[in-house]
């Protein structure tokens, strides 16, 4: 009886959806910013309040925006990772130092290493707003035009990096890292 | 204040009293210092205020409309709206600012667009469906003889 398909086929199409739904993370949100102009701003870099980080730094060469804070524990779990990566020397990593202190963010970086080749300090978040941010840690992955390509919500681990970056660093280079490094001001030394 | 303490002062009569009551006024003025009068000062620009934050979902609590939620970020975005709107922003041009950095999800009544006519016209689409069943069912039913599944149930026998 063809009837008492129904019912089962209703509750098959039911069962699709509730086990996509049981995979899918609610508290991810799609960034609207991939494929669109970075955010721009300038702000005083963390190190030397003097000096400004801006989002001219972006350009020419691949880079990472880590928006990290001495008060997000998920900063504290990936610290590791980002030093490690910024030891490869395979991509420079930028900080935006999300409405943070500074004398503990810089304790911070001195006592756990200092991965970014500078952190710009946003100290009442407007630029965070900009950036679409609402949780540490995020990590975007701007191309050498300063197109945003990809947004990391949650801690970056090894296999993350693998699975999610490295595929789109090689599609932009053909391999990982960048062969030339770009012309950046960072380079790439592959001897080390 | 002062004067409010001269007045329970006397009321108390009592040195210990009045440490209990300056220490629970400290403790009310910390956690009501924690979030400042948040208004504007133009009655009209603050009536749209007040309605924009309860628009705006927070991200961080995504249950929660900033105007509701504590969340650092929640207090961010209403200090954003408000100099906004003293700019002289429209409505919609903060509601545009919101969704190119966050997207549609930080509205709480998404606009009407593709990617969400499923999700406005869903509920209409699902009452239409199960119209269309009832009236099925109903006219098939009217008038016509029970087949024999029918009959069993009818009977209570096994099919």
């Amino acid at each position: 009886m063809w009837r008492y398909a129904i019912p089962v086929v209703l509750l098959a199409v039911l069962g699709v959806f509730l086990s996509r739904g049981l995979t899918l993370n609610p508290t991810y949100v799609p960034s609207p910013l991939i494929g669109k102009p970075a955010p721009e701003f300038n702000l005083p870099a963390l190190k030397d309040p003097s000096a400004t980080v801006g989002s001219d730094v972006f350009e020419g060469q691949l880079s990472l925006l880590n928006v990290w804070a001495t008060w997000c524990v998920g900063c504290r779990q990936e610290h590791g990772f980002l030093v490690e990566l910024a030891r490869s020397g395979g991509i420079p990593i930028y900080g935006l130092n999300w409405k943070d202190d500074r004398d503990t963010a810089l304790q911070w970086l001195d006592r756990l290493g200092d991965p970014y080749v500078a952190s710009a300090v946003d100290a009442d978040g407007g630029v965070a707003i900009d950036w679409g941010v609402y949780g540490a840690p995020e990590t975007f992955l701007i191309d050498t035009d300063g197109t945003v390509l990809y947004k990391h919500i949650a801690p970056l681990t090894a296999e993350i990096w693998r699975d999610r970056f490295v595929p789109i660093i090689t599609e932009k280079c053909g391999t990982f890292p960048c062969p030339q490094g770009g012309p950046g001001r960072q380079g790439f030394d592959q001897s080390e | 204040m002062s004067s409010f303490l001269t007045q329970f002062e006397i009321f108390a009569g009592s040195r210990i009293r009045l440490s209990f009551a300056l220490t629970a006024l400290t403790l009310l003025a910390v956690v009501g210092g924690a979030q400042p009068p948040e208004t504007l000062s133009d009655p009209a620009l603050d009536a749209r205020y007040q309605a924009l934050i309860r628009e705006v979902r927070c991200l961080v609590c995504q249950n929660q409309t900033i105007a509701d939620s504590n969340a650092d970020l929640a207090s961010d975005l209403r200090r954003e709206i408000r100099e906004m709107l003293v700019e002289g922003a429209s409505d919609g041009e903060i509601a545009d600012f919101l969704v190119a950095r966050y997207g549609d999800f930080v509205l709480y009544r998404p606009p009407l667009q593709p990617n969400t006519w499923a999700l406005w016209g869903g509920p209409a689409a699902m009452v239409l469906i199960g119209l269309i069943v009832f009236a099925r069912v109903m006219r098939s039913r009217s008038g016509q003889p029970l087949d024999d599944d029918e009959l069993d149930e009818e009977r209570g026998a096994m099919p």
